[in-house]
């Protein structure tokens, strides 16, 4: 469905946000937003099983968890598709319930957090296996239970790599499209988002602006970047 | 203050390795001297409850800390006993105050806000208290790892190396205060390290540990001889490696 109300629109049009557009970056924005937060908890949880606990099937979950990394985005999308379409196993139960997600903002956060989650695992994971458990165990000789010890020393000593890979789960969010779009379509106002209306304006002829829309991400990803640059500075120790 | 250790028929499998013990350590300062992987980190982490045992029973003034065949266990936050790790492990996000306070009591758990500054104060760590851990020398970093280590108020303290990486000066530095602390709290030690120097002028009693057994045991005078004062080392009756014998300070 094109973005835009006509192919034949003139240029000087073309460099002017629509409501649709402000719409999709907000969208896009509170979406991926979304899925970051809603991965961070389970991320940083699986991330420290992974680095302190051996345990059955742990190798399984490894490349479960980092499978949206390797597979087409569009394949994910199409499994998830299945997985939360109505017929689906997951949205059959969900429409029993209810709640749609297919083709709704949800579909779309949904989409952003499987395909962020292996970073948000990996930056914690990898700072949870630098600092080592020695800490925690000296805390724990301190006299500090088990959920002190967590609060106090496990989290605070590996923020800086919680913070980072939260950062790049973000930026990748921000920027997926293949796994959106099959779930989540691509309807203006309602679903389309930062990428897919880039990709719709190229579609129906709108060069101009798409590249609008891209210079706006350009924007977006400068400042994410300083600003999670920042946060990691500011991230002790 | 007494703090009676028992290791009943305890053993510790750890692939090939083994550590099998049984025996009581009398209240005071207790050194364990053995070369690498005889145990001894394996020991004090058994003692310390951050290592299971597969065998055995592990006792402190009569508590059961660890019964594997009742399968008992108390948790390391429940046993008080204090562990200074080779690394030391300082929380790099608090500043060396909060470092100390950490595993403090609080005035209404019976904490005793005075003892801590006395601690502070006979460390000499005043000066140091609101700076970052990044930056403070090694020797610094020994001190605040006691303090902290301490101000939880252990009925036990383990030291593992404590003095590992400083040089001659700082470790007579850092032996002074360790000799300090003894007299002022009579904290009962147990003290791992490879130089038989540090364990003839600090410990009241040695273990010799090889191969995750007990080879001897004895008062320092027993178990080493001196060699060019002010050094000493394992007695040659002792000794199966050059390792063992390692004479420091010569």
């Amino acid at each position: 469905m094109p973005a835009r109300s006509s192919p034949n629109m003139d240029s000087s049009s073309d460099l002017q946000l629509t409501a649709n557009d402000a719409h999709a970056i907000v969208l896009t924005l509170g979406s991926a937003l979304l899925a970051v937060l809603v991965d961070l908890a389970p991320g940083i949880a699986l991330a420290w099983l992974l680095a302190r606990k051996s345990w059955p099937g742990k190798s399984l979950v490894e490349t479960i968890v980092a499978l949206p990394l390797v597979l087409p985005p569009v394949a994910t999308g199409l499994l998830l598709l299945d997985l939360l379409g109505r017929n689906g196993p997951l949205g059959s139960a969900l429409h029993a319930l209810a709640l749609e997600v297919v083709f709704t903002w949800k579909a779309i956060a949904v989409a952003m957090a499987v395909m962020s989650f292996p970073f948000i695992v990996r930056g914690a994971r990898i700072a949870f296996e630098a600092a080592g458990n020695r800490p925690e165990q000296v805390a724990s000789t301190l006299g500090a239970s088990p959920l002190r010890v967590l609060f106090s020393v496990t989290l605070p000593i590996a923020w800086r790599g919680i913070t980072a890979g939260a950062v790049m789960a973000y930026a990748r969010a921000l920027g997926e499209f293949g796994a959106v779009i099959l779930v989540a379509g691509n309807i203006p106002g309602m679903t389309a988002t930062i990428s897919t209306t880039i990709y719709n304006d190229i579609l129906t002829g709108h060069d101009q602006h798409a590249l609008l829309l891209a210079a706006i991400s350009i924007v977006l990803a400068f400042g994410l970047i300083l600003g999670g640059e920042h946060l990691i500075r500011r991230a002790l120790p | 203050m007494t703090s009676r250790l028992a290791l009943r028929q305890v053993e510790i499998k750890l692939g090939a390795f083994s550590l099998a013990l049984d025996l009581e350590l009398q209240p005071g300062c207790v050194g364990i001297f053995g070369p690498s992987g005889a145990g001894k980190t394996t020991l004090l982490e058994l003692i310390a409850g951050l290592r299971h045992a597969h065998a055995g029973r592990v006792e402190l003034d009569g508590d059961i800390l660890a019964d594997v065949e009742n399968r008992k266990w108390i948790a390391p936050h429940q046993r008080r006993i204090g562990y200074v790790p080779q690394d030391l492990a300082l929380f790099p996000h608090l500043d060396v105050r909060r470092n100390i306070l950490y595993g403090s009591p609080k005035p209404e758990a019976g904490g005793d806000e005075s003892s801590v500054e006395s601690l502070v104060e006979v460390l000499d760590l005043t000066p140091l208290l609101a700076r970052r851990i990044a930056g403070l020398s090694g020797g610094e970093r020994q001190r605040v790892a006691l303090a902290r280590a301490l101000a939880a108020k252990p009925r036990l303290l383990l030291l593992d190396e404590p003095l590992t990486g400083l040089d001659q000066d700082r470790k007579d530095n850092v032996l002074d205060y360790l000799r300090l602390l003894r007299r002022r709290w009579a904290v009962p030690m147990i003290y791992i390290s490879h130089q038989a120097d540090e364990m003839a002028d600090l410990c009241d009693e040695i273990i010799v540990l090889r191969d995750g057994k007990l080879a001897a045991r004895g008062r320092p005078e027993d178990i080493f001889e001196p060699a060019q004062r002010p050094a000493w080392r394992l007695r040659r009756t002792l000794c199966v490696s050059s390792e063992e014998g390692h004479v420091e300070g010569a």
